[in-house]
């Protein structure tokens, strides 16, 4: 069931086609053990949503999601109760004739039942767990979201008035992600196990990049994570490409039938690996000059 | 067994204390986490110690270049641990001299207005003093001024709706309604799309130069980061400004402005920033702001004003890609400079000609009565 051991984490998430070093494994291994939620920040492109979708794989726990954005409520992460059919149901009981005044208490009751209920992400995984709860993101939810979620992630309870409480038997395991748009507060972070996620080095590209494309041809993988890596030194880059990145150049690269790579195929796939026009240039003349020698 | 036990919690947490020392923000429960962690992984695995320590102490990046000094420190040997990336590598600390000439030649230029003798109360004439002439006692009366801007909130619409008098019909709320009378149709209850405080980001240029205005700059930025009102009825959620000095490195100082005290909040910036009266590479700070945070969302859709005299060090060429950058992420890029409300000023300077293309507002920012006009295009953006 859970490994027992930093090393058992990577080998099951190498399993899964998500090549971690023994840094990112030791803290998911913490945060399983000690379960705690897990905060990954870094460079988007730095495979931080995929190492939750690879720990739910892994561990073959359902994935439940939640993308925030700005203006994201309670009400999105945990329940509705869904209105129309409430309705439905009420109508469907005064045609029936059923809604006479001694049995109106139980008429009231059947209409906050859970079938009525819509389970937003947050109350699903509690529902659901053992389960891998993703909050995507979170730094573009407000202030008043992440108090919220705090509340959430410290008791893995949600109480919805007209039920009662709904309390997880195993708390979900949460992995948190930011791209620090803005600083996320104090009290959340020290709730989390926090990771700091870097572009990974060359051969571990190399490695990953063949095994989640296992269709590119080991020169081809080895050429185009030296070129990116190259570039990444940059630092006149507006968005240094990130492994994402690197993964899309390779498929389209082999999608062409290249087998080797070079400056026209190069600057025809371009626009998988750079998304600004200033880049795009700068990056033609560095590899203009990589290719030559 | 026990002893060596006692032990090896001592060594942890006085690690944890060190760290605090060396100004990471351990608390007693992150310290706690540290030990667990540590005892899960065994006590004689470094790597294991290096690596749950990190993750359970730190939180951020600005934490991880100190973490390992104090670890090296502590645990002495790095066994060929990994290095974390330096915070903020791309930034090396240069602080040039403030420009001597450029500095006499404002002297001269606030000769005149010294003199300004004028048959009004004693505070009218301070708001329209230039700040950079005034002694220390007529410093601390305007700074009990300050209290008296009132800055206003820009705002936006947002995407999500709110209900209103009139508008779209609400479906949901007007079902809900006729639900709570059993279904009969009741009142049609409308929304409409919300409002919501827009990000206001000031970068403060502290560099020598601008020496004389980074004290009522920074209190201007503390008024508009803690007294903001939002004007509006309907707006929802906190004001979020974020503040920032610029000058040979960039440093956020929005926590230190969001004290109540602005006496505190001053000291508390000093404190932080370490460039202060240094030079001014402003193409280079704006790219390291855009970089790590401006591009990201902290500079998107958000009213960003910058305080500067334009004094460039580095290639101005830079700094006007920069602005334009900014200009293309940002809903209003505000530029405010002491100089601007001069007699006879003319923007000749290198950078403030390369900027200026790019900005939608060029303010003048000396005294009281020019903050108040800057507080004002703030609050209309």
């Amino acid at each position: 069931m859970e490994p027992d051991s930093a090393s058992a984490v990577a080998a099951r998430l190498g399993g899964t086609g998500y090549l971690c070093d023994d840094a990112l494994a030791t803290v998911t291994f913490l945060a399983l053990k000690m379960q705690r939620p897990l905060l990954l920040e870094g460079e988007p492109g730095t495979g931080k949503t995929a190492l939750a979708e690879a720990i739910a794989e892994s561990m073959d726990l359902p994935l439940v999601r939640l993308q925030c954005y700005e203006g994201i409520v309670a009400t999105h992460a945990l329940y509705v109760w869904d209105f129309p059919r409430q309705i439905l149901h009420l109508r469907a009981l005064e045609a029936t004739g059923r809604v006479d005044p001694e049995l109106l208490p139980e008429a009231e009751k059947s209409l906050y039942d859970e079938r009525f209920l819509l389970a937003r992400p947050v109350l699903d995984a509690l529902q659901r767990s053992p389960a891998l709860l993703l909050v995507d993101e979170i730094d573009r939810a407000d202030d008043e979201f992440e108090a919220f979620l705090l509340e959430v992630l410290s008791t893995y309870q949600v109480t919805i008035p007209e039920l009662g409480t709904v309390k997880a038997t195993t708390p979900p395991i949460v992995v948190l992600t930011s791209n620090r748009t803005r600083d996320l507060h104090d009290a959340l972070k020290r709730r989390c196990l926090y990771h700091w996620i870097d572009h990974p080095g060359l051969d571990r590209e190399v490695e990953i990049l063949r095994s989640r494309a296992p269709e590119v041809s080991a020169s081809l993988a080895r050429q185009v994570v030296t070129a990116v890596q190259q570039l990444r030194s940059r630092d006149d880059l507006l968005k240094a490409p990130g492994v994402a990145e690197t993964l899309d150049w390779a498929r389209a690269l082999q999608a062409l039938g290249a087998s080797e790579l070079d400056l026209a195929v190069a600057s025809r796939t371009l626009g998988a690996l750079v998304k600004y026009r200033e880049d795009t240039d700068r990056v033609k003349q560095a590899l203009d000059r990589m290719l030559a020698t | 067994m026990t002893a060596v036990r006692h032990e090896a919690d001592e060594i942890l947490l006085g690690f944890a204390r060190a760290l605090r020392a060396a100004g990471v923000a351990v608390t007693q429960d992150r310290a706690q986490g540290f030990v667990e962690a540590v005892s899960l992984l065994g006590l004689d695995d470094r790597r294991g110690t290096y690596w749950s320590g990190r993750a359970t102490l730190c939180a951020g990046p600005d934490d991880l270049e100190r973490y390992d000094q104090v670890f090296e420190a502590w645990f002495n040997a790095r066994d060929g641990l990994p290095r974390s990336r330096p915070a903020d590598a791309a930034t090396p600390v240069v602080s040039n001299f403030p420009d001597e000439e450029n500095d006499l030649s404002l002297d001269a230029d606030e000769g005149d207005s010294d003199v300004i003798r004028v048959a009004a109360s004693a505070t009218e004439i301070l708001r329209r003093r230039d700040v950079a002439s005034m002694t220390s006692s007529e410093k601390a009366r305007l700074n009990a001024m300050f209290a008296a801007l009132r800055p206003r909130v820009p705002v936006r619409r947002t995407a999500r709706q709110q209900s209103w008098r009139r508008g779209n019909v609400d479906a949901s709320r007007t079902l809900r309604q006729s639900l709570r009378q059993l279904g009969e149709p009741a009142e049609i209850a409308w929304r409409r799309r919300g409002l919501k405080p827009r990000r206001v980001v000031l970068l403060v240029d502290v560099s020598g130069s601008m020496s004389g205005y980074a004290d009522a700059l920074l209190r201007l930025a503390h008024r508009v980061s803690t007294g903001s009102m939002t004007g509006h009825g309907s707006t929802t959620g906190r004001t979020s400004v974020e503040v920032f000095t610029v000058g040979t490195r960039l440093t956020r100082v929005t926590r230190a402005m969001r004290l109540r005290d602005p006496e505190r909040a001053i000291v508390a910036a000093g404190e932080t920033v370490p460039d202060w009266s240094g030079g001014t590479r402003l193409g280079e700070t704006l790219r390291i702001f855009m970089d790590r945070w401006g591009a990201r969302g902290l500079a998107r859709g958000a009213v960003v004003v910058v305080f500067s005299d334009g004094w460039e060090r580095g290639d101005p060429a830079l700094l006007g890609e920069q602005m334009a950058r900014l200009q293309r992420v940002a809903h209003r890029v505000v530029w405010v400079n002491p100089h601007r409300g001069k007699v006879g000023y003319e923007p000749v300077q290198q950078g403030v000609l390369a900027a200026l293309p790019h900005c939608d507002d060029f303010l003048a920012g000396h005294s009281l009565a020019t903050f108040a006009e800057v507080v004002e295009v703030i609050g209309r953006a």
